[in-house]
């Protein structure tokens, strides 16, 4: 499972909009062995290509070397499609080279809806996992669209749910 | 001679799981046939059949990236600090398709 700050993903996400039709990339920092992404670095896309994308050289030793000074890690490594499924393809997979690190996909071939699923790819295995948001913001206006109490899936007689 | 060589996590396996390790050579040719002597099969990972730097494997000399040293036969002097990092890469299409498309 993936566990993600909802701040950091909307800054992903909107890194894969601006980008877009050009896949975006980058990474997400924290320290190491605590599998907690906390630094967001998007990282320019050296490909500038719409069906592929490459971190820049330099850039990467840059950043890498910046890791390694503060003791972290690539948690999270993203990057986006912008015209197919937010799935690693086969050359996604046999690049694959940090095997600790949660692989984020981000569609972008929907323009009102952004696709993101998160995976592990091991030795040429993909296995997908769940994404769990943290601090997601709560609308205030949010029961406003509900009658009080209640909401689409359940209908509270009592109305306990809070307001 | 000795040059400082930096193993992404990734090719750890083949150095016992140290991340810098010694190694010696007047070009980066020279310095992955030590290397490989010292830990069998790095080097694999890292030069193609035809015998040149794989195109997904990042080698810094010191600040450089090798490609725009000569690759393999960047320079090397006692005392610089050798990187390897595996690029990090990927995409929608495969790359035979891609390559196809650009041409």
């Amino acid at each position: 499972m993936l566990t993600l700050d909802a701040a950091i993903l909307d800054a992903i996400v909107a890194h894969a909009r601006r980008d877009h039709p050009d896949e975006a990339c980058g990474i997400v920092a924290g320290p190491v062995g605590t599998d907690t992404p906390a630094r967001h670095i998007p990282m320019d896309n050296a490909e500038r290509s719409s069906t592929f994308y490459r971190f820049d050289s330099m850039e990467q030793l840059r950043v890498w070397r910046e890791m390694d000074d503060r003791d972290e890690e690539p948690v999270v490594i993203y990057h986006s499609h912008t015209a197919t499924e937010a799935h690693p393809s086969r050359t996604d997979v046999s690049l694959a080279s940090e095997p600790a690190a949660h692989y984020l996909l981000v569609s972008t071939r929907d323009p009102e809806v952004t696709e993101v699923r998160s995976y592990r790819i091991v030795d040429g295995a993909v296995t997908e996992e769940p994404v769990r948001l943290v601090n997601a913001p709560v609308d205030p206006h949010a029961v406003q669209h509900y009658l009080f109490g209640q909401n689409p899936t359940t209908v509270d007689y009592e109305c306990r749910a809070a307001s | 001679m000795a040059i400082e060589v930096r193993i992404p996590t990734i090719l750890r396996s083949y150095t016992g799981g140290q991340k810098a390790v010694e190694g010696a050579g007047d070009t980066v040719a020279e310095l992955l046939a030590d290397l490989d002597a010292k830990f069998p099969g790095l080097r694999a990972r890292l030069i193609t059949a035809d015998g040149g730097l794989h195109r997904f494997v990042n080698v810094y000399v010191n600040d450089e990236d090798v490609r725009f040293l000569g690759s393999l036969d960047a320079k090397l002097n006692d005392g610089d600090s050798v990187t390897i990092l595996p690029a990090v890469a990927g995409g929608a299409f495969a790359f035979a398709a891609a390559a196809a498309l650009r041409s």
